[in-house]
C-alpha cells in the first residue's frame, strides 16, 4: 500500500534516504588515544591530537577499522580491502583541525542492503550505498553565556560510521523501520551501541516529494535528527512544507534544515548557508587504508548471528512469526532467551519470556540485563511446571515474588507451601466440601447445564488455595459430578 | 681554538677526551649568541639558562660515564619543532605566544642523546620561503657578504635561514631544519654549509609544524658533512606516531662519510643545464664532476624530462596541503585572536588569519584554497598529482643507471635582502634545483664546494636513491674532501 | 584561467581570511601571475597516470585500541585565548 500524502493539487508521494552517523564502539578515538565514554567532564577526553595542535598527527585504531569492517559484513556489503582518507575542509567552532578526516572517494565499505519490515508483515529491501569512517567534532554549548558558546571537545576525533543508504524509502513508517533494523543491526554486531540519547545514532534524513510516477525533486536535508520518533516526524513536517512550497508555485531549494521538535517543524539551518565548497583530497598524513582478505574473512567468520538468520531459527524451532520477532528485537533478550530454552520445550519458554517476563520487566521499567529474575532462575521456575511441583497459575504468582525478592522459585514454592497437591484422596475431599455447599448448582449442572463446569474447577482450586494440579481436578471433578 | 670553531665531530671527541666540558662549550656559544644575534637574528628565542643547567647535567652524566651520542653538544633547534615549555612560533605572529607542551619526537631524539639546546632558530614563517625575509620575528642575515659590496646585507636562504646562518657564524654546532622545497639545501649552500634533507619518512614529523605533509622532512644543517651524519643517526628512525614514518633501521650514517666514490655511478641530468645559470655555477658543477671522477666514480648523462613542470607541481601541491594544514590556526584554542567589538565568529577567523599570517603564507593559502575548490581540483591539483607521479618516474628510470645525481644546489649565490621581493615567482625559482627531491621522497644533500666571484659560497647537491642516504654521504664527502671548502664568512663568532 | 575580483572575494572567504576592499586588486595581481606560471602544467601529458598523493609508507599501520591518551584538560586549555573554565569560549554561534 502506498503512502501518499494528499495535497490540494492531488496526491504526492515522499521519497527519503538516510545517512546515519554511528558511533563506532571502541575504547579510543579513531586517530588518537584518548577515551570514547560518554559524560566525563568537558575537554578531559582530549589529546593534543582531538584538539588540532601545531605538528599533531593522526594514527589510526584498529578495532575502529575491524568494527566498519564487521558493520559493512552485517550489511551484507562489499569490503573495499584499499580504501583512503580524505580531508573535508571548512572552518567550525567544534572542528579544531580545520578539517573532517572522512572517506570521500575510496570508502571503506561499498554497496549493500537492508531488509525492513513493516506494520503490515510485508518487507521490503532499502539499498546501502556505502559505508565511510570518519572522526566526529566537538559540541558546541549556546546556553551557558548570554553572548559565547562554549566548546567542549570530548567528542572531537571519535569515530563514526557514515552509513548512506539509497533514497529507497517511501514513508515516515519506512524511514523508521529502517533506522530501527539498522540500529538492530549494529547492536547485534556491536559495532555501536545505538543509544540514540547519547548521541551514538544521528540520521540526516534527506527527503523530497513527488507526483506519482514523476522522476525525483530537489530534496533536502534534516540534519542531525536524534531518535526515531523524530525522524518520522520530520519526514512528515518536511514532506508537508515541501508539498505547499510546489502547490503554492514555489520550487524547493536544496538546502540543510534543522528539525524543530518542539513545534515539530523543519527550519532552515543559517550558519550552513554558506556556500558548501569542502575542497577534499587525500589527507596528506595518512596512507591508503589497505586490508588484508584473510583478515576480512576471519572478521566474517567470527561475526555473530545477525537478527534475521535467528528470527528464521526460532521460527524453525516452532515459535510464531510474531514471537521470533519480539525475542530478536534486542540481542540481550534473544541471549535471554535461548539460555532458558536451553533444554526447554522452545514455545513454552517463548511464551513465558514474551508474557509474564516482559510484562513484569515492563512494570519495573528495567532492561532484560538488569533483570532481578536470571535466566536460570526462570528456567528453574519452568522445570516445576514441567515436574508438576507447581501448576502454571501458581508459578505466574512465584514469578512475581521472584521479581519483587530475588528468590529462587524453589525456595519460595518450599518456604510457601505452594506446592501442587497430586494427593487424589485431597483433591476428593475439597471437591466433596464444595458439592456439599453448593448443592442447587451440581443438580443444575447434572440436569444438563455445562457450562457450569468452570466454577466448580474454580471453587475447587479456591478451597486448595490454587495448589491442586488442575489436570487431576478436572479428572476428579469430572467422575464426581457425573 | 676557540670552542666555537670546533666541528661537532671535533667537539664530541673534545669532550670525550677532557678537553672541554659541555659547560663551557655551550657558554662560548652563548657569548657568542649574546654578541652577534642581535645583528644576525638567527634565534628567535635564545634558552640560555635552560641551555646551561642542560649542560650541567651533561657533564654530570659524563662524570657517572653515561654518555649519548650527542653528550653535551649544543645545537640550534628550527623554530618550526615543537619545543616543550619553550616558545614555539614558526616564525608566525600567530603562534607569537604559544609554548607547546610536548616535544617533537625529532627534537626529543636529540635530548635522548645528550644534546643541548641553545634556543630556537629564525626561518621563513611557517617555513614558506626561500629567504628568511618572511618571519614575523624579522629578517635573518647571511653571515657572508660580498667581497666588493661588504655593506649590502645578504639573506641567509630560506626557509630554515636562522639554522644555517647560526651554524655558519658558529652560534650553534649544529641545527635541526626542515626542507619542503629546498628548505634546508638552499640555505645550507648560501650559507657555505652542508646541510641534508633525508628520504621522506627518516625522520618523524610529529611535533613539527606543518607546512605540505607529504613534502615536509626533517634534518640537520652542520658544518661538515660528517656532522649531518651524526646529527640524522640521532634525529632520524621510525615513529608510530606518525603514519607515513618509515619503519626502516637507520644505518651509521658517519661511518658511510668515509666509503669513496670508486665505482659509483654519477648521474648528470641534462636537463639540469638551464638557460641563464650564472656561469660559476656551470663551471662549479663541472668542476665537482670532474672530482668525483678522479676519484674513480664514472659520469653518466641522465635524463630527468619533467623537471621543468617540478616547480610549479610544488606550487599547487604544497600551497594546497598548506592551505588545509593552516587550517587550524583559527584563534579558538592557541595562538593570536584578533577581534572587533561585536565580532562573530566568522570575523574572529577572518580577523585572526589576516593579521596573523603574513603575506606569503596568506598567498600561499589563498592558491592552496583555489586549486582544491569545486571546478578547479581536477585541472591544479589532480593534475600536479598526476605530474608528481611522472617526476617520480623519472628518478626511478634514472636510478636504474645510477647510484647518485649530483646537481648544483643553487641557480644563484645568496641575493640582498631587498632583492626578489617585488615577483613571488622569481623568489620560487630559488628552489629549482632542490624541489624535485621532495617531490619525488628522495634524499638530497648540499655541500659547500666553492666560491663565486664575490667570494660567496656556492655549493653542489648530491640526490640518492630513497634511503640510501649512505651513498649520498659517501658522494657528499668525497665532494667536500676535494673542494677542501676552507673560506669563513666575515661575521662569525670568535672573528 | 585567470581569476576575477569577485572568485578573490569567494577564495578569500572560504580561506577565513578578511581582504579589505582595497586589497582585493593586489591579490588578485599575485594570484594570477602565480597561476599564469603553473598554466605549462596543462602542457603535459598525463593521460593513464595514477595520481601520487605522498611519499612514505604504503599502507596505514594501525595501532590498538586503546586509552593511551587524554586526561589532561588543563594542558589542552592552557594556551586558550578565551578560556571559560573547562571550556574554549568563542562568540556566541547561532545556528
Ligand atoms: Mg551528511
Ligand atoms: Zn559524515
Amino acid at each position: 500500500m502506498t503512502y501518499v500524502i494528499e495535497g490540494r493539487t492531488g496526491p504526492w508521494e515522499v521519497v527519503i534516504g538516510l545517512e546515519v552517523h554511528a558511533q563506532v564502539t571502541s575504547q579510543a578515538k579513531l586517530f588518537s588515544g584518548a577515551a570514547t565514554e560518554f559524560g566525563a567532564a568537558p575537554n578531559s577526553q582530549v589529546s593534543f591530537v582531538d584538539a588540532g595542535f601545531p605538528g599533531m598527527l593522526p594514527v589510526i585504531n584498529q578495532e575502529c577499522v575491524a568494527q566498519a569492517v564487521r558493520t559493512g559484513l552485517g550489511l551484507k556489503a562489499e569490503i573495499h580491502l584499499w580504501s583512503r582518507f580524505d580531508r573535508k575542509n571548512y572552518f567550525y567552532a567544534d572542528l579544531p583541525q580545520g578539517y573532517q578526516i572522512s572517506q570521500f572517494a575510496h570508502p571503506i565499505v561499498g554497496t549493500g542492503t537492508v531488509e525492513i519490515t513493516l506494520a503490515d508483515g510485508s518487507t521490503k529491501q532499502i539499498d546501502i550505498t556505502r559505508l565511510h569512517l570518519e572522526q566526529d567534532a566537538g559540541k558546541s554549548l549556546h546556553d551557558q553565556h548570554p553572548s559565547k558558546s562554549f566548546i567542549d571537545l570530548n567528542r572531537s576525533g571519535v569515530a563514526l560510521m557514515e552509513i548512506v543508504s539509497e533514497p529507497d524509502m517511501r514513508s515516515p513508517e519506512e524511514a523508521g523501520a529502517y533506522l530501527t533494523k539498522l540500529r538492530q543491526i549494529l547492536r547485534y554486531l556491536g559495532t555501536c551501541d545505538g543509544n540514540m540519547d547519547e548521541g551514538s545514532m544521528r540520521a540526516d534524513v534527506n527527503v523530497s516529494v513527488r507526483k506519482p510516477g514523476e522522476g525525483f525533486r530537489t530534496r533536502c536535508e534534516v540534519k542531525n535528527v536524534n531518535s526515531i520518533r523524530f525522524v518520522m516526524q520530520a519526514v512528515e513536517a518536511e514532506a508537508r512544507r515541501q508539498i505547499e512550497v510546489w502547490e503554492e508555485g514555489g520550487a524547493v531549494e536544496q538546502e540543510t534544515r534543522l528539525f524543530d521538535t518542539g513545534r515539530g517543524v523543519t527550519r532552515s539551518m543559517r550558519s550552513k548557508e554558506d556556500a558548501h565548497d569542502y575542497r577534499y583530497f587525500p589527507d596528506p598524513d595518512l596512507p591508503p587504508l589497505v586490508l588484508e582478505a584473510d583478515w576480512v574473512e576471519s572478521l566474517k567468520a567470527s561475526l555473530p548471528e545477525l537478527p534475521d538468520e535467528r528470527r528464521a531459527r526460532y521460527v524453525a524451532m516452532g515459535l510464531s512469526p510474531y514471537d521470533a520477532h519480539v525475542l530478536t528485537l534486542e540481542r540481550e533478550t534473544a541471549a535471554f532467551f535461548e539460555a532458558v530454552a536451553k533444554g526447554r520445550d522452545a514455545k513454552t519458554v517463548a511464551n513465558w519470556v514474551t508474557g509474564d517476563f516482559f510484562a513484569a520487566l515492563n512494570r519495573t521499567g528495567l532492561g532484560v540485563e538488569e533483570s532481578p529474575v536470571s535466566a536460570a532462575a526462570l528456567g528453574e521456575l519452568l522445570d516445576l511446571i514441567a515436574d508438576k511441583t507447581i501448576n502454571g497459575k501458581i508459578a505466574k504468582d512465584v514469578l512475581a515474588i521472584m521479581f519483587e525478592t530475588g528468590e529462587r522459585p524453589g525456595a519460595i514454592v518450599d518456604a510457601r507451601g505452594l506446592r501442587q497437591v497430586v494427593d487424589t484422596g485431597a483433591i476428593e475431599a475439597a471437591i466433596a466440601r464444595v458439592m456439599e455447599a453448593n448443592a442447587d448448582k451440581v443438580a443444575e449442572y447434572r440436569s444438563g447445564k455445562d457450562k457450569l463446569f468452570g466454577f466448580f474447577v474454580g471453587q475447587v482450586m479456591k478451597a486448595m488455595q490454587g495448589k491442586g494440579n488442575p489436570a487431576l481436578v478436572n479428572e476428579v471433578l469430572k467422575q464426581k459430578l457425573a | 681554538m676557540h670552542p666555537t670553531d670546533f666541528t661537532l665531530r671535533g667537539a664530541i671527541d673534545a669532550l670525550n677526551e677532557g678537553v672541554i666540558s659541555s659547560v663551557e662549550l655551550t657558554t662560548a656559544h652563548l657569548d657568542a649568541i649574546a654578541a652577534l644575534n642581535p645583528r644576525l637574528n638567527a634565534y628567535i628565542t635564545v634558552t640560555g639558562e635552560q641551555a646551561l643547567e642542560q649542560a650541567r647535567a651533561s657533564d654530570a652524566r659524563r662524570k657517572e660515564g653515561v654518555t649519548g651520542p650527542l653528550e653535551g653538544v649544543p645545537l640550534a633547534i628550527k623554530d618550526l619543532f615543537c619545543t616543550a615549555g619553550t616558545l614555539t612560533t614558526a616564525g608566525s605572529r600567530i603562534l607569537g605566544n604559544f609554548t607547546p607542551p610536548y616535544e617533537s619526537t625529532v627534537s626529543g631524539n636529540l635530548l635522548r642523546d645528550g644534546a643541548v639546546f641553545l634556543g630556537k632558530a629564525n626561518l621563513d614563517e611557517f617555513a614558506m620561503g626561500s629567504s628568511n625575509t618572511t618571519s614575523a620575528s624579522g629578517p635573518v642575515e647571511n653571515p657572508w657578504s660580498r667581497a666588493n659590496d661588504p655593506d649590502t646585507r645578504l639573506v641567509p636562504g630560506g626557509s630554515s635561514g636562522g639554522s644555517a646562518a647560526a651554524v655558519a657564524a658558529r652560534l650553534a654546532l649544529g641545527a635541526t631544519a626542515t626542507d619542503t622545497g629546498g628548505s634546508i639545501r638552499q640555505p645550507a649552500a648560501f650559507c657555505g654549509i652542508a646541510g641534508i634533507k633525508p628520504t621522506y619518512g627518516r625522520c618523524s614529523r610529529f611535533g613539527i609544524v606543518a607546512f605540505a605533509s607529504s613534502l615536509d622532512q626533517a634534518g640537520p644543517v652542520a658544518r661538515t658533512v660528517e656532522d649531518c651524519a651524526i646529527l640524522l643517526k640521532s634525529m632520524a628512525g621510525f615513529d608510530p606516531k606518525d603514519s607515513t614514518s618509515a619503519d626502516m633501521p637507520v644505518p651509521d650514517f658517519a661511518a658511510a662519510c668515509a666509503r669513496g666514490v670508486k665505482g659509483l655511478r654519477i648521474g648528470v641530468p641534462k636537463e639540469y643545464r638551464l638557460e641563464g645559470t650564472p656561469p660559476e655555477i656551470e663551471a662549479l658543477w663541472e668542476q665537482g664532476l670532474a672530482w668525483l671522477r678522479a676519484q674513480g666514480a664514472e659520469m653518466v648523462e641522465i635524463s630527468l624530462p619533467h623537471t621543468q613542470y617540478a616547480l610549479p607541481t610544488y606550487y599547487i601541491v604544497a600551497p594546497a596541503e598548506a592551505s588545509s594544514n593552516l587550517a587550524r590556526y583559527d584563534g579558538v584554542r592557541f595562538g593570536l585572536r584578533v577581534t572587533e567589538p561585536g565580532s562573530d565568529l566568522r570575523d574572529l577567523y577572518e580577523r585572526t588569519r589576516a593579521q596573523g599570517f603574513g603575506a606569503e603564507v596568506r598567498r600561499r593559502i589563498l592558491i592552496g584554497t583555489y586549486v582544491l575548490s569545486a571546478g578547479y581540483y581536477d585541472a591544479y591539483y589532480l593534475k600536479a598529482q598526476k605530474i608528481r607521479a611522472l617526476i617520480k618516474r623519472d628518478f626511478d628510470e634514472a636510478f636504474a643507471k645510477v647510484d647518485a645525481i649530483v646537481t648544483p644546489a643553487t641557480p644563484s649565490a645568496a641575493f640582498g635582502m631587498d632583492e626578489k621581493q617585488d615577483d613571488p615567482v622569481k623568489m620560487y625559482l630559488n628552489d629549482v634545483f632542490t624541489v624535485t627531491a621532495n617531490l619525488a621522497g628522495l634524499p638530497g644533500l648540499a655541500v659547500p664546494a666553492g666560491l663565486d666571484a664575490q667570494g660567496l659560497p656556492l655549493g653542489l647537491q648530491v640526490i640518492g636513491k630513497a634511503f640510501d642516504e649512505e651513498t649520498v654521504f659517501a658522494v657528499g664527502t668525497a665532494i667536500e674532501q676535494a673542494a677542501n671548502f676552507t673560506a669563513l664568512p666575515r661575521l662569525r663568532a670568535g672573528a | 584561467m585567470s581569476l576575477d575580483i569577485a572568485t578573490v572575494r569567494r577564495i578569500a572567504a572560504l580561506a577565513r581570511i578578511r581582504l579589505e576592499e582595497g586589497e582585493l586588486a593586489q591579490a588578485q595581481a599575485e594570484l594570477n601571475g602565480i597561476l599564469g606560471w603553473i598554466e605549462q602544467l596543462q602542457a603535459v601529458n598525463t593521460e593513464g597516470v595514477e595520481p601520487m598523493a605522498g611519499g612514505g609508507a604504503v599502507a596505514l599501520r594501525p595501532r590498538p585500541d586503546a586509552v593511551t591518551d587524554g586526561g589532561i584538560a588543563d594542558k589542552i586549555l592552557a594556551n586558550a585565548p578565551d578560556r571559560q573554565g573547562e571550556y574554549f569560549g568563542v562568540p556566541k554561534v547561532v545556528e
